[in-house]
């Protein structure tokens, strides 16, 4: 049975060990860290209501532009100072977490094979927001805004198409209309939208895809940055005077950051850095990545179309279809979205070991890692004579790996996911004296609902369920990252030890008692 | 309760932190874009040049070879000339440089930007531009005496249907 092997390397276990110390302090449901994609829907959503009602009070106009922002700044200081601070500092933070949700993938590997698709529909969404936010800088109309019109005409100057004279509309007296201001309001609504559209098309690809935070991430969040807002408002700098520039600025560096490198380099060198890099970002799932192992396969004789895979699958890789056969159903993989995870075959009620055909065909199976695989190793661990007192153990391969010790049977999976729960009853009845399932640690599955699933279906409250006559006692869950190797083992110990007493307990006549429920480790 | 207050305090750190990152990097540091005693010198135009040629009467023979709905009786090739800048600041060459017309066939108009940090103070700025490739020379030419305020931008246009050079 091909063993299959986690995700390392020096920057995943950097990042695991950010996280794991974030966990210590917010709880793994409340780490920023863990939910960077829900945050920036929140940080969207939060721009959005802070920007409507800017929008209210804002005059599209040159005489007006500044004008007005200055009287929602300090004429209702309480409200719309509050707002556009507000506005400000969420759009500052939004680039933040688009740039740490990048960064975390990176260095978590994910953004390879199958996950393509997230990650590239990901990388306009910076591009986007980075657009979007300099053209906000632009309505303010005060000399920073100036600034920033002139420097992005000069930069779009140095392209073919656009040439020379476009920054003519923002350097001689009268060359700046209201229409202008007009444009430019359209512009702000008009790439959100499409950012919102891009970001909607960034987690098609996945199902129950975690678009909003935890409460407490969000209310922290908004009192963080209220509270910013009231510490240092937002405030414009004198109107625009095309005959005058300012020597000192006051530049956001979420935004702005490219507009100093045109005068310290030069427009081209910015189009290439910006464009090689956006290029390199895109490119990068294809550089140096490893074979993707096969998708998972259906077989239309076993499948009966009851949907389970249907709902559990995280990347929304299967479909329903008519069955071949006329009647029903039939689940029908998109390769290309397949993970390969497995979870579908744990899923599958189908995927039982007590039947009686010799070679066990599921409904839906990795060919690499087939149910039928699964069942072989434990018969030829567990049916032969002297086994007794053996320790099953279902290991996830990109959680810890137990080290082997004797009289410990491990079996690496893809994903805990994989794992029908009726092999835990299997391998009990064939004399394993208990069960250990090892997943990923918690808030980190490698496949979304890998360990979501695995834990509902053996507390009996997702299909397909360990049955309730399964002795729980007898049964350990636990969550272990990569990095918690050692506390893994000693857990693995403490069960056997536990089964141990036990079983003695039992022969002296004394009385049971559950022995393990879940533990984590990070 | 120490334990969760630890946790509390630690998760307001944290949160403080993010929004002190946010807020600082939110203006600061400032962008230095011009030395404080500079001001800023800008030439920008966007004018056709002269016609390259005139007008010529075509030839009975090569008015025949063109098709009839083509034959009109003058030729008039459409190319223009290249507008050449030479910019003095106190008597030193601060630019000297040929715009070409922007399309296929050169007949389009020509433009140009340029910017150029100049030091705050007293400049005699001088600005010659030909537009015609049948001129030797300049066509156009203007002198100006400025006392210029740190931050103050000085334009130079070309605008050949308003007198031709332009210091704003």
């Amino acid at each position: 049975m091909p063993a299959p092997t986690g995700s390392a390397g020096a920057p995943a276990a950097l990042w695991r060990a950010a996280e794991s110390a974030l966990d210590r302090l917010c709880g793994v449901d409340d780490n920023p860290l863990r939910q960077l994609g829900a945050i920036g829907f929140y940080l969207f959503w939060l721009i959005a209501v802070t920007g409507g009602y800017l929008y209210i009070f804002y005059e599209t106009s040159v005489a007006g532009a500044h004008a007005s922002v200055e009287a929602l700044t300090h004429g209702q200081w309480w409200a719309g100072g509050v707002m556009r601070s507000l506005h400000r500092y969420a759009s500052d933070a939004f680039i933040a977490v688009i740039v740490l949700h990048l960064v975390r993938e990176l260095m978590l590997g994910r953004f390879r094979g199958f996950r393509w698709y997230s990650w590239v529909s990901g990388v306009p969404t910076l591009w986007l927001a980075v657009a979007a936010g300099v053209v906000g800088y632009w309505m303010v109309w005060d000399d920073l805004a100036l600034f920033v019109a002139t420097a992005t005409t000069e930069w779009f100057g140095a392209l073919p198409g656009f040439g020379a004279a476009l920054v003519r509309n923002f350097i001689a007296e009268g060359a700046v209309s209201d229409r202008l201001f007009s444009l430019v309001a359209f512009l702000h609504i008009g790439l959100p939208l499409v950012l919102l559209l891009v970001m909607w098309m960034h987690v098609q690809r996945l199902t129950r895809p975690q678009t909003g935070t935890t409460r407490r991430v969000a209310l922290t969040g908004l009192a963080a940055l209220v509270a910013l807002s009231l510490v240092a408002p937002a405030v414009s700098g004198p109107p625009a005077d095309l005959t005058r520039i300012a020597t000192s600025l006051p530049i956001d560096w979420f935004y702005l950051a490219p507009l100093p490198a045109l005068y310290t380099a030069s427009p081209e060198a910015v189009w290439v850095a910006s464009v090689g890099a956006t290029l390199l970002l895109v490119v990068a799932p294809w550089l140096g990545r490893t074979p993707r192992p096969r998708p998972a396969v259906v077989e239309p004789a076993h499948c009966n179309g009851c949907r389970r895979c249907f709902d559990d699958c995280p990347y929304a890789a299967i479909a329903m279809a008519a069955h071949p056969s006329g009647k029903g159903e039939i689940a029908v993989v998109d390769a290309d979205r397949c993970a390969s995870c497995g979870i579908c075959a744990g899923s599958c009620p189908s995927a039982v070991p007590f039947r009686s055909t010799a070679t066990l065909a599921s409904g839906i199976d990795l060919p690499h890692f087939t149910v039928d695989m699964l069942r072989a190793a434990i018969d030829a661990t567990l049916r032969p004579a002297g086994t007794a007192g053996t320790t099953l153990v279902f290991a996830c391969g990109h959680g810890a790996a137990p080290t082997p010790q004797p009289g410990l049977a491990i079996f690496t999976l893809p994903c805990a996911g994989l794992l029908p729960p009726t092999f835990v009853e299997y391998g009990l009845r064939l004399g394993a004296t208990g069960v250990v399932v090892v997943t990923c640690a918690p808030g980190d599955c490698e496949y979304r609902f890998g360990l979501r699933w695995t834990l509902e279906r053996l507390e009996g409250t997702r299909p397909p369920r360990l049955r309730r006559s399964v002795d729980r006692s007898r049964l350990a869950v636990i969550q272990a990252g990569p990095g918690s190797r050692a506390a893994l083992d000693r857990d693995i110990e403490a069960f056997r030890a536990r089964l141990a007493a036990r079983a003695t307990g039992s022969a002296a006549g004394g009385t049971s008692r559950p022995t393990l429920g879940e533990t984590t480790h990070g | 309760m120490a334990n969760l207050t630890l946790r509390y305090g630690g998760q307001a750190i944290l949160y403080v932190l993010f929004a002190a990152f946010v807020g600082y990097f939110s203006t600061s540091p400032p962008y230095q874009h011009l030395p404080p005693d500079q001001a800023l010198l800008r030439l920008s135009f966007r004018a056709p040049g002269q016609l390259t040629t005139d007008c010529r009467p075509r030839s009975p023979e090569e008015l025949a070879k063109m098709s009839p709905q083509l034959r009109a009786q003058m030729d008039c090739p459409r190319e223009r000339s290249p507008v050449h800048v030479r910019v003095d600041l106190d008597g030193k060459l601060m630019l000297d440089e040929t715009f070409a017309p922007a399309g296929l066939r050169r007949d389009g108009a020509a433009s140009g930007y340029r910017r150029q940090p100049i030091p705050a103070g007293e400049h005699l700025l001088r600005v010659q531009v030909n537009d015609s490739v049948r001129v030797k020379g300049f066509t156009h030419e203007a002198e100006r005496r400025l006392t210029l305020a740190p931050g103050q931008v000085v334009l130079i246009d070309f605008l050949p249907d308003q007198g031709g050079v332009v210091i704003r």
